[in-house]
């Protein structure tokens, strides 16, 4: 059947298998003979190719919880199960997800597997740092536990792995206490990328941070921002997230993203009212996940889908990176409604993890022929500055733009090859960057 | 605290009924094919909240154990609330219209099974005095279609079943609901291509919750099913049958 992901581009002819059990995902590897392109795939919320291939199980049948230690916030669950439903559990009880990206509609193998982080990353680092051990079912057939001091290597291979050494059965979490589910936050508004850059420094003691930048805005207004500041509200108040009302219900005509209406749009969101003594509290869904209150949200950029483009600039380079990459859009005109900027903190031991101690800027660019040229062009920017793209954005990338920017390949692939894992399993996008 | 008795409960729509009861602290009993499962199945409705959860294996086709199982589980239970029918399988049409065999299997998985269990369900709750009956049938069930018309005609056996099960309950405090969902993204149905009209399990769970909180006598899931299938029943047959649906 036709598969895509959440970028809708590209869309693929697929196999899809829904296994009921561990049982039921070997026996659908084991005449592996005519299988050579196998990917577990989550809820599809990768936004490119990762989660694509001839042969795609979804593992969303596989979400029981297992075990949770009421005193240590521990928590072992199949890796179908959602952030939602961790959160939709534990929130209420006190117990918050360390890490979390901006959907909770993710599964907790796919956020391993992407090695997701939130606004949080600069203090906490990314998802996979705080699993505290996972199964893997190999291509062997046989399941391994792993864990940073037990099989370490194949650990940090697969928190970030893309689901290319074997399929993540289940994995233990450590959660975390928090004071409050509700979030105070802080806006403080920015002329220019300089200005945010001092402000995400002086503010790099703030539990959540985070700023939307304006990403038609030229000259002396370069990169201008509204910085989002949170905390936990220390109310002692908890309150699971909520599905939201809103929903697109198909395609919307792709022309009324222009650069005209993208660039009122940005104009208009950025002179939104702000005081920056205010403290605004903000329940948890609407902060951390605000775009989850509209269903199918990736329904307004066209049947055509579109491209997010996220990369990291190392900090020394930051500042003139992504001036330069900001420099680039706004002359070709192709704006997005939602551009972030955010400081990161250090990289992690996982081979092919995204996040390094820098500045990430993410783009979301409408699908359009004119636009694969124009990635290539800031590509290059980002490799003159040292960077990376994040493979769970990943769409489009070459196979030499991945082994320059990701240094670890080499024993990635190594590690694959060791285990028999590059004869199974491959996804569009790791036979695209030539793994 | 309800005591409810979930059937076919490794089934996608019976775990996510379960886990939002779990979610309201009720005691649950289990019964579905694989023990393995129900196993696992057991401990996730704990950690979210159940106040206790036994199971035990039952294949709805061994009609003759059916007795002996629901005896069990209202020993254990003390007394039912809420006995929620969840189990069947898709058949493959093709292979029915071939072989009888075939459509005699899914008749009995999909409706005798059903007809069995309420038999003694239905007495049981008339010693009783009070408490529901929810059983899972399907949109299928409302008009015969080429693609799938074993399914349907098996789950609208079932249909006929308790409406007129419900009558003779109603005169002794049991409410029975009908709940037909429309298309819905499980395993059963993993290998479909999905379109705008499919639901999540999770989805459809909550409209269960919701239609037999309410006492609802059919619940269509989601809701606009009812609208859609009015349209499908009031087209003639002239036309209806050269349609390919």
């Amino acid at each position: 059947m036709k598969l895509h992901s959440w970028g809708r581009y590209p869309v693929t002819e697929s196999r899809l298998h829904v296994p009921r059990s561990r049982d039921a995902i070997d026996r659908l590897l084991r005449p592996a003979a005519d299988k050579a392109a196998v990917i577990a795939r989550g809820l599809g919320r990768s936004y490119g190719d990762s989660a694509l291939a001839d042969d795609v199980v979804q593992m969303l049948a596989l979400d029981n919880l297992q075990s949770f230690d009421e005193d240590t916030g521990h928590v072992r669950c199949a890796a179908g199960v959602s952030l939602a439903t961790l959160l939709q559990v534990f929130l209420p009880r006190g117990w918050m997800l360390p890490a979390v990206p901006g959907t909770r509609f993710v599964t907790v193998g796919g956020a391993i597997a992407s090695d997701v982080h939130g606004k949080n990353h600069h203090g906490a680092g990314t998802f996979g740092d705080h699993v505290l051990a996972l199964s893997l079912l190999q291509a062997s057939g046989e399941i391994v536990q792993c864990s940073p001091t037990l099989n370490a290597d194949l650990f940090n291979a697969t928190c970030g792995g893309m689901g290319l050494t074997g399929i993540i059965v289940d994995a233990t979490l450590a959660l975390r206490r928090v004071p409050g589910s509700a979030i105070v936050q802080q806006t403080v508004r920015t002329a220019n990328l300089q200005e945010v850059f001092s402000r995400f420094e002086e503010h790099s003691g703030a539990t959540y941070s985070v700023a939307w930048l304006d990403c038609l805005a030229r000259g002396d207004a370069l990169g201008r921002s509204l910085l989002y500041l949170g905390e936990h509200a220390e109310d002692g108040g908890y309150l699971a997230p909520r599905s939201g009302a809103l929903s697109v219900p198909c395609n919307a005509p792709a022309f009324l993203l222009n650069r005209y209406s993208m660039g009122a749009f940005n104009a208009l969101y950025y002179q939104r009212r702000t005081d920056p003594l205010a403290r605004q509290r903000i329940e948890a869904d609407s902060y951390f996940f605000p775009l989850d209150g509209i269903s199918h949200w990736n329904r307004l950029y066209g049947a055509k889908g579109f491209l997010q483009y996220q990369c990291v600039i190392p900090q020394d380079a930051a500042l003139s990176g992504i001036t330069r990459l900001l420099q680039a859009t706004s002359a070709a005109g192709k704006g997005s409604f939602l551009s972030v900027l955010k400081k990161f903190g250090a990289a992690n031991a996982h081979w092919l993890s995204f996040p390094l101690h820098g500045y990430t800027l993410a783009m979301d660019f409408k699908f359009e022929r004119s636009l694969l040229p124009f990635l290539e062009e800031l590509d290059g920017i980002v490799l003159d500055h040292g960077g990376r793209l994040y493979l769970a954005k990943d769409a489009r990338m070459s196979a030499e733009t991945f082994r320059r920017s990701y240094p670890r390949w080499e024993d990635f692939q190594a590690l694959r090859l060791a285990s028999g894992a590059d004869g199974l399993f491959n996804s569009r996008q790791s036979q695209r960057l030539g793994l | 605290m309800k005591n409810i008795l979930v059937i076919g409960a490794n089934s996608a729509i019976a775990k996510a009924v379960s886990r939002l009861y779990a979610e309201e602290h009720c005691r649950l009993y289990l019964l579905a094919r694989d023990s393995a499962l129900l196993a696992q199945l057991k401990q996730d409705l704990e950690i979210r909240g159940a106040a206790e959860v036994d199971f035990a294996p039952l294949d709805v086709t061994h009609f003759s154990l059916h007795e002996a199982v629901l005896e069990q589980a209202l020993d254990t239970l003390g007394s039912i609330d809420l006995a929620i029918l969840c189990h069947g399988s898709l058949p493959d049409q093709a292979r029915c219209a071939e072989h009888f065999d075939a459509a005699l299997e899914q008749f009995n998985v999909n409706a005798l099974s059903t007809i069995s269990l309420l038999t003694l369900l239905g007495n049981q709750m008339i010693a009783q005095g009070r408490g529901c009956i929810a059983v899972v049938t399907s949109v299928a069930g409302d008009r015969g279609r080429p693609s799938n018309y074993v399914y349907g005609a098996a789950k609208g056996m079932v249909s006929q079943y308790l409406q007129g099960l419900r009558g003779r309950l109603y005169r002794h405090g049991v409410h029975v609901v009908d709940i037909r969902p429309g298309f819905v993204d499980t395993p059963m149905t993993g290998h479909l291509p999905k379109g705008a009209l499919w639901s999540s399990p999770e989805r459809i769970a909550r409209c269960i919750v919701e239609g037999i909180g309410r006492k609802r006598h059919t619940v269509y899931a989601p809701g606009y099913w009812r609208l859609i299938m009015a349209v499908v029943r009031a087209i003639p047959d002239t036309l209806f049958k050269r349609v390919p649906l």
